[in-house]
């Protein structure tokens, strides 16, 4: 089944980020296809690169990245939630005069279309938060 | 405006407002969603249960939060053919509110209804 994947909440704080990752880590070893994974709300921290926990922790945005490298996942952070955040790529960054980027390997920021559009494509969109 | 839709079929999206207006973001960030949305042209509801029924309450006044007043975009949702708005009747009579309360014509509906309407949809996001 082609599944689309919502994350609103922040890393850490809520267990809808860790559910979320075990969800799509599940769904794919029985072979059904992400489409896509959005991130929105506080979901938006949930890919920053500079995150760095306690090392006897998981690494939650880590964790992301390197399921995102193995299966070539397409992980969408919502462009308004994450300048609100202060989460941002090169682009948006040098655009916006910041002296920095923090986005982490494997997302991507775009617009709350892309959402909308896992909602289409998709034949379920399961909506992970509080 | 409209992006397209490669596939050119149309989805039933409910949004679900459970929140208060102020205090988090999810009411303003939930309406950010549907404005978009709409630009996708699918059948879109909106249904309000709990706390989010204060979403619609008439009269809200922000200033004393240094917050925006999003409570006008909720009368603009017509011009987006956004028109399909369910109100839990609990959720308003438990708040000691009615539908005369709200700021814009809502069909109010029983738990039951609500989730007929739940039901029915190919997209449910619940905010």
């Amino acid at each position: 089944m082609k599944l689309g994947v919502v994350v609103n909440e922040g890393p850490y704080t809520h267990q809808a980020s860790d559910t979320a990752y075990q969800f799509v880590k599940a769904a794919l070893a029985k072979g059904h296809e992400i489409y896509r994974v959005f991130f929105y709300h506080d979901g938006v921290n949930n890919g920053t690169r500079l995150t760095v926990p306690p090392q006897d922790e998981r690494n939650i945005v880590k964790r992301w990245s390197e399921l995102a490298a193995e299966h070539k996942l397409d992980l969408v952070v919502c462009v308004a939630a994450a300048q609100r955040r202060g989460l941002m790529d090169k682009s948006e960054s040098k655009r916006h005069g910041k002296d920095t980027d923090n986005i982490a390997p494997g997302f991507r920021i775009s617009g709350l279309g892309q959402l909308i559009e896992a909602g289409i494509q998709a034949e379920r969109l399961v909506v992970f938060g509080d | 405006m409209a992006e397209a839709n490669e596939s050119g079929s149309v989805k039933k999206f409910l949004y679900v407002n459970r929140k208060a207006p102020y205090g988090t973001i999810y009411a303003l960030e939930s309406l950010e969603v549907v404005l978009i949305g709409a630009a996708f042209e699918q059948d879109v509801s909106l249904a309000f249960l709990g706390d989010g029924v204060y979403q619609l309450v008439k009269g809200e006044d922000t200033k004393a939060l240094e917050v925006k007043n999003f409570s006008p975009t909720y009368r603009a949702l017509e011009d987006y053919d956004v028109t399909k708005i369910y109100v839990d009747d609990e959720a308003l009579r438990v708040r000691g509110l009615s539908e005369a309360d709200l700021v814009i014509p809502v069909e109010v509906v029983s738990a039951e209804r609500m989730a007929e309407i739940m039901e029915e949809q190919d997209v449910v996001l619940s905010f």
